[in-house]
């Protein structure tokens, strides 16, 4: 069997501050298949972000990632040093970020950026690499590709800036590409257009997509598999569709039940009791217990994970459920 | 039934004022023959009746720049329009004495999207949300902390808050202050312009829940300004939906969201992302919205429409009934 494009093991990244140390990335395993699309879903200050980082290995001070593998196709990325990331990023795993302009430069012309990103791990010539670019920029359904490469950003409307980063993300055709809230800041016609970019590219170059969001909805028309992340931990994994129809973790069935379409029309949303954790205050067990409707005494010990075949939870509830199946 | 706002054919326009150096420029002429430098004006808002009767919520909806926010501001007189009339309650407030434009003015209200920039952040809560009633005599000075308590409760903050500032609020927190300072003048319309869209999906639930018990409680009126479908579905009795400037179709909520008239607002509904799709095929509709400084001829949506005809070239349609409180500006439905 072929390795997964992308396997995470135990990924933890914490943060050292003055009021103590925050887990932000708290034992986060997940991998994705060639061609695959993972949902990695969360609310602000679930870590989803700090994930995408520490698998680019951009965590700065006073952040640091204490633990965990990392392994693109099989190959472990673990003691690479500073020379080896820089080979490894952009031309094996490229990540597009929510802001365009935090990718592009706006005092340069988009030809001569994107030219310099080729020419950053390939030894081709001025105009290979200006040809390279402009096929890229055609993969992203970007018109007129040549006059394009002449314009500088901010000639760009914020859909097209975000098409070009994707361009740029897509020059090495990587075998990972994680995109952190790439169309959140769009408009969702504009959305819909690069959604419908980004599938195919999966499908017919066979990249493993990450795809970041706090959208339930948009993970429920792109993704094949969602992993839900609270507090630093991944909660629950699976197949997309199953997870959105039966959740199983009570945080996952909360969020899901607060949406609006979720809702008759003119009724009382569902609310979550509480509020989000304090990173820097959390205790052991799970995270969500202090808002759960089915928590009980041994949720503040360590949750372990329950498997069942594609699907994955941190709960002790299904275990019960499960229990008491068998005993029946 | 009198419409408790009215906006009658408002337009806003905006226009880029030259410096002094390019007016010089333009006045003394360039050499090698560049052409003088223009100034820029951007038609916001263009034309647009809105009506909004008591008691109801009357969803906004339209992509960014389609001047949603523009007319909201209008409603709440923030912009005065370029054009057009305003009447609260059949009266027209440019024609209205300064007194009772002041007391109408004060029973309009507006909640921003960004509660962290539309605070003073080096104000206490109590402040924040006293001044306004102070000012304007509602309450005495001495009444300031007990009113601003009260309002808290209603919008289920502790008063143990009272003395605090913006920062030490969560964004959630930060929403009730925003909500809290515009219910504080006893409003009768609130213009959300897109309140919800900076909050996670959990705390976005307590929100609009908030909107609607104050809505039961006080009889509140809304304008809700928003991008967001799935919300203005939730919390709308009637929605507008709006393409550059224009409002193409507005109607009731439920067959609005059944049956969209205008070649926009099917794809607009198609567009927004469904939890209950399932894994789709996305079909998206081409091309981008054209920049307001030079929108296309005729109908603003043409270039990016499956049914174009040559007639939407050149003649923008008319906003028409089109059934029961069904208006649609569309050739194909004239």
């Amino acid at each position: 069997m072929n390795p997964p494009a992308l396997n995470v093991r135990n990924l933890t990244t914490v943060f050292d501050t003055r009021g103590g140390t925050v887990t932000a990335v708290n034992d986060v395993s997940f991998s994705v298949g060639k061609g695959e699309i993972l949902g990695l879903v969360g609310e602000s200050g679930s870590g989803k972000s700090q994930t995408a980082y520490s698998l680019m290995n951009l965590v700065d001070r006073p952040g640091r990632i204490t633990a965990g593998r990392i392994e693109l196709n099989g190959h472990d990325l673990a003691g690479l040093g500073e020379e080896g990331w820089r080979r490894v990023r952009g031309r094996r795993i490229a990540m597009i970020f929510q802001d365009p302009m935090l990718t592009l430069n706006p005092v340069l012309r988009i030809d001569t950026q994107m030219i310099e990103a080729v020419q950053a791990h390939s030894g081709a010539s001025r105009q290979q690499a200006r040809e390279i670019a402009r096929e890229c920029l055609v993969k992203v359904g970007i018109a007129s590709p040549d006059e394009r490469l002449a314009c500088y950003p901010h000639q760009f409307s914020g859909g097209m800036r975000q098409r070009v980063a994707i361009a740029i993300a897509l020059i090495h055709r990587p075998e990972v590409i994680i995109a952190d809230e790439p169309t959140t800041a769009l408009d969702v016609t504009i959305q819909e257009q690069i959604l419908f970019e980004m599938q195919t590219l999966a499908r017919e170059s066979g990249t493993a997509l990450v795809w970041i969001t706090h959208d339930l909805s948009v993970v429920a028309g792109l993704a094949d598999r969602v992993a839900v992340m609270y507090a630093g931990r991944i909660v629950e994994s699976g197949p997309a569709a199953q997870i959105l129809a039966k959740p199983s973790h009570p945080y996952t069935a909360a969020l899901l039940d607060s949406v609006p379409a979720r809702n008759p029309r003119g009724v009382p949303l569902f609310q979550i009791p509480g509020a989000p954790p304090n990173l820097l205050e959390q205790a052991d067990g799970c995270a969500f217990r202090p808002r759960c409707p089915k928590a009980r005494a041994a949720c503040a010990d360590d949750i372990p994970v329950l498997t069942s075949g594609e699907a994955a939870v941190r709960c002790l509830a299904p275990h019960r459920a499960l229990q008491e199946a068998l005993a029946a | 039934m009198i419409p408790i706002l009215e906006l009658k054919t408002v337009s806003k326009r905006f226009t880029q004022k030259l410096d002094a150096s390019t007016r010089l420029a333009n006045l003394v002429g360039t050499p090698f023959g560049a052409k003088p430098v223009r100034q820029e004006i951007v038609q916001a808002v263009d034309k647009v009746d809105l009506r909004i009767p008591p008691g109801k919520v009357v969803g906004l909806v339209g992509e960014s720049g389609c001047g949603k926010s523009t007319l909201g501001r209008m409603a709440v007189g923030l912009h005065a329009p370029s054009e057009g009339q305003r009447l609260w309650k059949g009266a027209n407030l440019h024609t209205a004495t300064q007194q009772e434009r002041r007391q109408a003015q004060l029973k309009m209200q507006m909640i921003f999207q960004d509660p962290y920039a539309s605070l003073n952040p080096r104000k206490r809560v109590v402040d924040i949300v006293g001044e306004a009633p102070v000012a304007h005599g509602l309450v005495q000075g001495a009444q300031k902390e007990a009113y601003v308590t009260e309002l808290l409760a209603k919008v289920g903050l502790p008063s143990a808050v009272l003395r605090r500032y913006p920062h030490q609020f969560s964004g959630g927190q930060r929403a009730r202050v925003g909500i809290a300072r515009a219910l504080a003048v006893q409003p009768e319309l609130l213009v959300c312009d897109e309140s919800v869209a900076a909050l996670d999906v959990s705390i976005q639930a307590q929100v609009l829940n908030l909107f609607m018990k104050l809505r039961a409680e006080l009889a509140l009126t809304y304008l809700f300004i928003s991008h967001d479908l799935s919300v203005v579905k939730h919390i709308s009795d009637e929605v507008v939906v709006m393409y550059l400037g224009r409002v193409v179709e507005s109607g009731p909520t439920e067959e609005l969201f059944q049956r969209p008239l205008h070649p926009y607002s099917v794809a607009l509904l198609r567009a927004a992302p469904e939890l209950e799709a399932g894994k789709k095929v996305f079909r998206p509709i081409s091309g981008e919205i054209p920049s307001p400084l030079n929108p296309p001829q005729g109908c603003h949506f043409h270039p990016r429409c499956p049914h174009a005809m040559p007639k939407c070239r050149e003649t923008a349609p008319e906003l028409v009934m089109v059934g029961l409180q069904r208006l649609t500006a569309c050739h194909l439905h004239a």
